[in-house]
């Protein structure tokens, strides 16, 4: 294949060819920074939270006024919740996972320490809390009865008599040591407080892309708190496989029998929280998907249009080199080539458009760079669909008979 | 003549429907793509409070620096204040009107017993909040500032919180009871909404707002729970009254300065005020404020989420392919009329007329690229409102301002398009087209 005739048939038509080109070069730099975001925001919401997500059950429950004996009844409810046929344990927490609110507290190794080695999130439980969230204890142990005190309110700072991290947190405050038996102390307390387990994962409550939590994802700690404030406190069930919906009717119905003084919010598994909670990033991803389609076929069509134009136009053209003898192949090959080439200029613009934009977004909405793989899948992309649009109008010029020649002129 | 070029204009568009389809359509998903993004964008930016948004102000304090924990404000600056510094800026007086505030989540036991207790989100406020932000009555009064000093349990009913308690009636005078206890109305709100509640926007800036007022004072009596974060640096305390003498920060406070005069005022009263902190020995640090007006204070918080500005570029960027692809297909179109403007142009027509014939050409694809494209942002709106959360598509519609902004979008940008292919065939030489046929 030659490339002078077509470059000089080229320069005749610059406008036309430099509009292809950069059309291209921006479907590019859109796409590939489009397909990175959206295989950045799926993985961001199928993150695992550690939770056994099918099984657990949560509502919030909120009493009535002030009753003086809401230990005692928070109690009362628990039991009866894990009475409930189809359920298998239950406590009172202050937050769960995918909720986007809870409380973060900064942990330090030495108690006059400037500023803290790590910052988590804080989960209250007790004894039942690793049973019902269903998250793995890897090392040590679980809380033992007698290590569980009443908090009265959030600010009611006093120190814990245990803890349980998460392996995230443990990997990070005593990098390929033991966390079980080492102390930590807490920014608020400043109190001792001994390590006795490690969970695998407990991922903390918030959960949006470069936002609060995202720089510390993995670092929780449970603390053997029972919390009795007048305030919504999150009941936490974990129902036998399969029976999370009869749970879902029957806990409601249970509390309010043993007393109407209490609003009760939304029953709901954790699965609707994480439907609920990543709503924003799956429907950015189908917006996203959609602009990409229809980028891509707008361009598929300029192409069509323009190059059809192009066919048109050189009727006779072609005419006369299909009789000095041009096979058929050589025109559609013509029109390949001629795409090829202007895609590829198109396609060179476009990655370092694509680049650009890219670093521009990591400064303004502090998104991660892009990695050059998408850069590349799209400039491959872009140049076939360059070929599969040009191929109709290809076509379309090598069935233009020879004979056109003779007869126009 | 107009309407001749008008009439041509529609003729060689009728004649090659694919071509004129194509352009059109072109046009239309690239205004609908940017439509649908730029409107729910202005939604998201509007000012809550055009009337006022540059006379109300919050102030902040650093009272935390220098070793605070990683923030999330560029300038290093808390959002929130403390209660000791919220007492000290109200006793000042410093401003027309003055509100601190938090808000708190109450059970609401009905009048009536088949009802059962709901949740009701409440603002704890000063009386100063509803001169401040304009808040309408239907019914009775705000309480006064007598009620504040006394702590009193009374309270403000927003218009929908009364059409359900009372069903709609005068309600001034009758008691509420919140968490068991009696509060008297003392008046009722009416239709009022800020999108977004910008004097707190942590939980839910564009969702579901305040229902019930009461005064500040009496919640900080009662240790009411606080809606919204509690941020501390190091001092634990053990309780509400400990949360009250801490540098913890959960509080929003407002000022009313009506005059810049008065805001350079009040900058200088802060700056003071730290200052004086300082020497007390409370701040070991230079003082670090700032007075902020609602205008800013949106910007400083970024009420408009990244993923929005995202979708923003996306579609101008989209619509910038939309149009060099009609541009293309313009081009396509008059360079295959070359002939007939020949015998145009000998036959006597000016540059200029032809000119003007395809530019009007061009601007009925860009109108009727703009119709069809509005169509296609109503559809866009619609689909992003079920496929997003209010935080993001919050009051997002098509208003006039919008559909105006569409049609001069589609048709600028056509004709700007246009401007080249149009220039091309006006510079169509006659005799060379003439000879060539």
């Amino acid at each position: 294949m030659q490339f002078r005739p077509i470059l000089s048939a080229m320069r005749r038509n610059k406008v036309g060819a430099i509009l292809i080109a950069v059309q291209m070069a921006i479907t590019l730099a859109i796409l590939c920074n489009a397909l990175f975001i959206i295989q950045q925001r799926i993985a961001l919401s199928e993150r695992p939270t550690g939770v056994d997500e099918a099984n657990v059950v949560v509502l919030d429950n909120q009493w009535v006024g002030n009753p003086p004996d809401q230990a005692a009844r928070q109690e009362g409810d628990l039991a009866a919740l894990r009475s409930l046929p189809g359920v298998q344990d239950a406590f009172a927490t202050n937050t769960v996972p995918l909720t986007d609110s809870g409380s973060t507290e900064g942990i330090s190794l030495h108690p006059d320490q400037k500023s803290a080695s790590a910052r988590a999130a804080l989960y209250f439980g007790d004894e039942h809390a690793i049973a019902t969230l269903g998250v793995k204890l890897i090392a040590g142990r679980n809380f033992n009865a007698d290590e569980i005190t009443e908090k009265v309110g959030y600010t009611d700072l006093k120190t814990p008599s245990a803890i349980i991290i998460t392996k995230g947190l443990a990997d990070k405050l005593f990098p390929g040591a033991n966390a079980v038996g080492q102390s930590i102390y807490d920014d608020f307390s400043k109190g001792q407080v001994p390590i006795v387990g490690v969970i695998d994962r407990l991922q903390v409550p918030w959960v949006s892309a470069g936002g609060w939590g995202s720089s510390f994802n993995d670092n929780s700690f449970i603390v053997p708190f029972h919390i009795v404030i007048p305030y919504p406190i999150l009941y936490v069930i974990h129902a036998q496989p399969g029976q999370a919906a009869a749970v879902i009717q029957a806990a409601p119905k249970k509390l309010f029998e043993l007393s109407r003084a209490r609003v009760i919010g939304k029953t709901r598994p954790m699965t609707a929280l994480r439907t609920e909670i990543y709503k924003n990033d799956k429907g950015l991803v189908v917006i996203l998907g959609t602009v990409c389609v229809a980028l891509l076929a707008v361009t598929a069509f300029g192409i069509v249009g323009l190059t059809s134009y192009w066919v048109a136009q050189r009727r006779r053209q072609i005419g006369i080199r299909r009789a000095l003898g041009a096979t058929r192949n050589a025109i559609i090959q013509y029109f390949q080539t001629e795409n090829l080439l202007i895609a590829g200029a198109g396609a060179a613009i476009g990655v370092a458009l694509a680049v650009s934009l890219n670093l521009w977004m990591v400064s303004a909405f502090s998104m991660e760079r892009l990695n050059t793989g998408y850069t590349l899948i799209g400039a491959v992309v872009v140049m076939l669909l360059g070929q599969a649009a040009v191929l109709w109008p290809a076509l379309k010029a090598a069935s233009i008979p020879p004979a056109l020649a003779t007869r126009a002129a | 003549m107009f309407r001749y070029y008008f009439r041509l204009g529609i003729r060689s568009l009728r004649r090659n429907m694919v071509l004129t389809g194509l352009m059109i359509a072109a046009i239309a998903v690239g205004i609908g793509a940017c439509m649908t993004a730029l409107t729910v964008f202005r939604a998201m930016s509007g000012d809550p409070i055009p009337q006022k948004s540059s006379q109300i102000y919050t102030p902040q304090i650093d009272n935390w620096a220098p070793e605070r924990p990683p923030g999330d404000t560029p300038d290093h600056l808390n959002t929130l204040l403390s209660y000791i510094d919220v007492t000290e800026l109200m006793k000042e007086h410093g401003a027309k009107n003055q509100a601190a505030m938090f808000a708190t989540l109450l059970s609401v036991r009905p009048e009536d017993p088949r009802q059962k207790p709901f949740k009701a989100n409440v603002r704890t406020t000063t009386t100063g909040f509803f001169p401040m932000f304009d808040v309408p009555f239907k019914y009775g009064r705000p309480w006064t500032a007598a009620d504040d000093e006394s702590r009193s349990a009374v309270v403000v009913l927003t218009r929908e919180m009364n059409d359900r308690l009372f069903g709609g009636q005068n309600s001034v005078g009758k008691i509420v009871r919140l968490d068991s206890e009696p509060y008297t109305v003392t008046g009722v709100l009416d239709d009022w909404q800020v999108m977004p509640r910008f004097y707190d926007m942590q939980v839910q800036p564009f969702g579901r707002s305040d229902e019930i007022f009461m005064p500040f004072t009496r919640a900080i009596d009662k240790q009411m729970k606080v809606l919204g974060s509690i941020q501390c640096n190091g001092d634990g305390t053990t309780a509400f009254e400990g949360l009250l003498r801490s540098e913890c920060i959960w509080l929003q406070f407002w000022v009313e300065l009506p005059t810049a005069a008065d805001a350079a005022k009040y900058r200088a009263f802060l700056n003071n005020y730290a200052a004086e902190q300082q020497r007390l020995g409370r701040f070991h640090w230079p003082p670090h404020t700032n007075l902020r007006n609602v205008i800013d204070w949106l910007r400083y918080r970024h009420i408009v989420p990244n993923e929005v500005r995202i979708l923003i570029l996306v579609s101008f960027g989209f619509l910038l392919v939309c149009l060099m692809n009609a541009m293309g297909l313009m081009l396509a179109k008059i360079m295959g009329r070359a002939g007939d403007i020949g015998v145009r142009r000998a036959l006597g027509a000016s540059r200029a007329a032809i000119f003007a014939q395809c530019l009007i050409e061009t601007g009925v694809v860009g109108l009727a690229g703009g119709v069809s494209g509005l169509a296609l942002t109503a559809l866009g709106l619609l689909a992003a409102r079920s496929l997003l959360t209010k935080n993001f598509v919050a009051l997002a519609h098509l208003d006039w301002t919008d559909t105006a902004i569409a049609v001069l979008l589609a048709l600028g940008a056509t004709l700007l398009a246009g401007l080249y292919p149009t220039w091309r065939a006006a510079h169509v030489q006659p005799a060379w087209q003439l000879k060539a046929q």
